[in-house]
């Protein structure tokens, strides 16, 4: 009975803790903006079919419009609608996005948390991120993203490996400083297994700037994504992705600038999207890093 | 001190050397075979035959790795398919053009982001504050090599100030047209890196501002310029030091992609030259060249904070 009291009112603070942290984040201002500006994106990758145009379809007769009337973006050297393509590239650029963001988080999770529960994984591990690391991450990327080929999927890859080694050491680090709190010690004591500490205690401990690091991931992969397509390592063409546009309207850049105006706004926006969003989560969620005062 | 040094120095062994593991093994997963791309589409099966033996393609990779390394122990980082000249003359002779960006950027970046960290810090939620917060945002939220573009297509095209791509060596054309040729892709470039170290420095210059002993200073009457050039100012710059590491990895990883909008025929663009050519020697050799060149500086930067903080010790 008393047991059950104590474990109802365990709920019920934690309950009041999770409902403490919704409403902060509704009164935080830059997480709203990066909120609305990230739901807004959304909503119009998915609705990219609505305009009804083929977003690879040719129009040599209507080559090179500028951005007016029925044209809103203009279009471009085949006379494709570029309105129409840098939708449907909001759907590849955030598809890439959460892929890695979520990929880099998971991966990330699970080396973090093993290193700071077995020691002796942890050396090894720890050399191996600090080895991933030796390189700038783009570097890194270019060099993976080339090794898989030109597709969606090795872009992924490549990226997501490419942020893993922070994330762990990000997870490894916020872990490590759970382990040495008492309550770990009471859980080893009532015959906890490693398995049960890691994924009961040191995970949902870090969850916090988990999510955080993977928001901001989320806004470095848009961002090198668009740098891979630009550097012909991205989605291969006609994919209309964000930074293979680009880098086709790279060479009618001075007769028909705005091919690759849209497409840039759309990435910085993204990118600013979850910038913001991530800025708000570390704010409220993980109060130590927090830069604003 | 020494001893400090040669320990990171040996803790540096083990990641350089999975380093090269790892750029090795990355190279033998570029898809086709680069002994065929090297032959051209119209050789014979013996052409393509003779050139597999000639770079050893055919033996196991355990053998390649081990022969690798053993080129690598004298400092032999392998043979460039598509220049026929070593990898490590193609890098040098590259080099100066990404350093010159690099330093020209970095030039740019310090001051600025510094000056803009301790003024945001000084004047607090003003409005100088706020823009220099959001210099900070913009510089993680837009695409480089967009912004690169754009300017070219303002600056170069449109107001015709500066040559829009290409590079003028120092000691051939002199400095003006060395700087003419840097100047717009360095700006670019420390755009990005400003905003991360004025939001460092911001972020340090609070913290000390907040410290009992410049609370002493102003009290026992020190005219407050005192105060904040030598009490605050001196002990923002040992966490700003720390970052300074970052800094330039991010510049010299910014600029493989900046090299390529104004076509600056440096380390980067040779890079992805080599990607495109599938010449895995090369990308191999110049990629480990770069970890090399990032341990060492990451190195350089723990011991300047060791020289800058005298209570940092290497335990």
């Amino acid at each position: 009975m008393g047991e059950a009291v104590l474990l109802a009112s365990g709920e019920a603070i934690a309950a009041r803790r999770r409902f403490r942290v919704l409403r902060k984040l509704l009164h935080h201002r830059s997480f709203m903006i990066g909120f609305i500006v990230v739901a807004v994106m959304v909503v119009a990758a998915l609705a990219a079919p609505l305009t009804g145009i083929d977003p690879d379809g040719m129009r040599f007769r209507a080559r090179f419009r500028p951005p007016q009337g029925a044209f809103l973006f203009g279009t471009d050297q085949f006379g494709r609608d570029l309105l129409t393509r840098t939708l449907y590239g909001a759907q590849l650029s955030l598809w890439i996005g959460l892929s890695v963001a979520v990929l880099s988080g998971v991966f990330g999770a699970a080396i973090g948390v093993l290193s700071a529960q077995y020691r002796q994984l942890d050396s090894p591990l720890m050399r191996v991120m600090d080895a991933l690391m030796a390189a700038p991450a783009i570097l890194l990327a270019i060099g993976l993203g080339a090794a898989l080929g030109p597709q969606t999927h090795s872009v992924i890859i490549a990226l997501a490996v490419a942020y893993i080694p922070r994330t762990a050491r990000i997870v490894r680090s916020s872990a490590l400083v759970t382990r040495e709190l008492e309550f770990i010690e009471a859980a080893q004591v009532s015959g906890a297994s490693s398995v049960r500490i890691m994924f009961r205690h040191l995970l949902p401990n870090a969850a916090g700037p988990l999510l955080v690091q993977s928001t901001f991931v989320f806004a470095y992969a848009i961002l090198a994504e668009a740098a891979l397509s630009f550097l012909g390592i991205g989605p291969p063409p006609p994919a209309p992705s964000w930074g293979n546009i680009i880098a086709e309207g790279r060479s009618y850049a001075v007769q028909a600038w705005w091919i690759m105006l849209f497409p840039g706004f759309a990435i910085s926006l993204a990118a600013l999207g979850m910038n913001l969003l991530g800025d708000g989560l570390r704010d409220v969620l993980d109060p130590r890093l927090k830069v604003e005062s | 001190m020494y001893r400090g040094i040669l320990m990171r120095l040996s803790q540096a062994v083990p990641v350089l050397l999975i380093f090269a593991v790892m750029v090795f093994m990355l190279m033998h997963l570029l898809p086709g075979d680069p002994a065929l791309a090297i032959a051209g589409p119209e050789a014979s099966a013996e052409a393509v035959e003779v050139i597999r033996e000639q770079l050893g393609l055919n033996r196991p990779i355990l053998v390649q790795l081990l022969e690798w390394f053993s080129h690598l122990a004298v400092g032999n980082f392998g043979e460039s398919l598509m220049l026929k000249q070593s990898v490590v003359s193609a890098v040098v002779e590259r080099l100066p053009v990404t350093l010159s960006l690099s330093l020209v950027s970095l030039v740019i970046t310090l001051p600025a982001g510094i000056l803009l960290g301790v003024v945001a810090a000084y004047w607090r939620s003003s409005w100088i504050d706020a823009s220099v917060m959001v210099v900070a945002l913009l510089g993680v939220s837009l695409p480089g090599f967009w912004v690169g573009l754009l300017s070219v297509l303002f600056f170069s095209v449109h107001l015709g100030w500066f040559p829009p791509s290409g590079y003028a060596p120092l000691d051939e054309t002199g400095l003006v047209a060395w700087l003419a040729s840097l100047i717009q892709p360095a700006v670019v470039l420390a755009l990005f890196q400003i905003g991360f170290l004025a939001r460092i420095t911001r972020s340090a210059m609070l913290d000390v501002l907040d410290q009992d002993f410049i609370r002493t200073a102003r009290a026992k009457g020190v005219d407050e310029w005192t105060t904040l050039a030598k009490h605050a100012f001196r002990n923002t710059l040992i966490p700003v030091v720390t970052v300074l590491g970052i800094t330039l990895s991010l510049l010299i990883g910014g600029s493989v992609v900046i090299e390529q909008v104004f076509a600056l025929p440096g380390i980067g663009r040779l890079i992805v030259q080599g990607i495109m050519n599938r010449d895995y020697p090369l990308v191999q050799g110049t990629m480990l060249l770069f970890g090399f060149a990032f341990v060492v500086i990451n190195i350089l930067v723990d011991i300047i904070y060791t020289l800058v903080d005298p209570r940092v010790r290497y335990g």
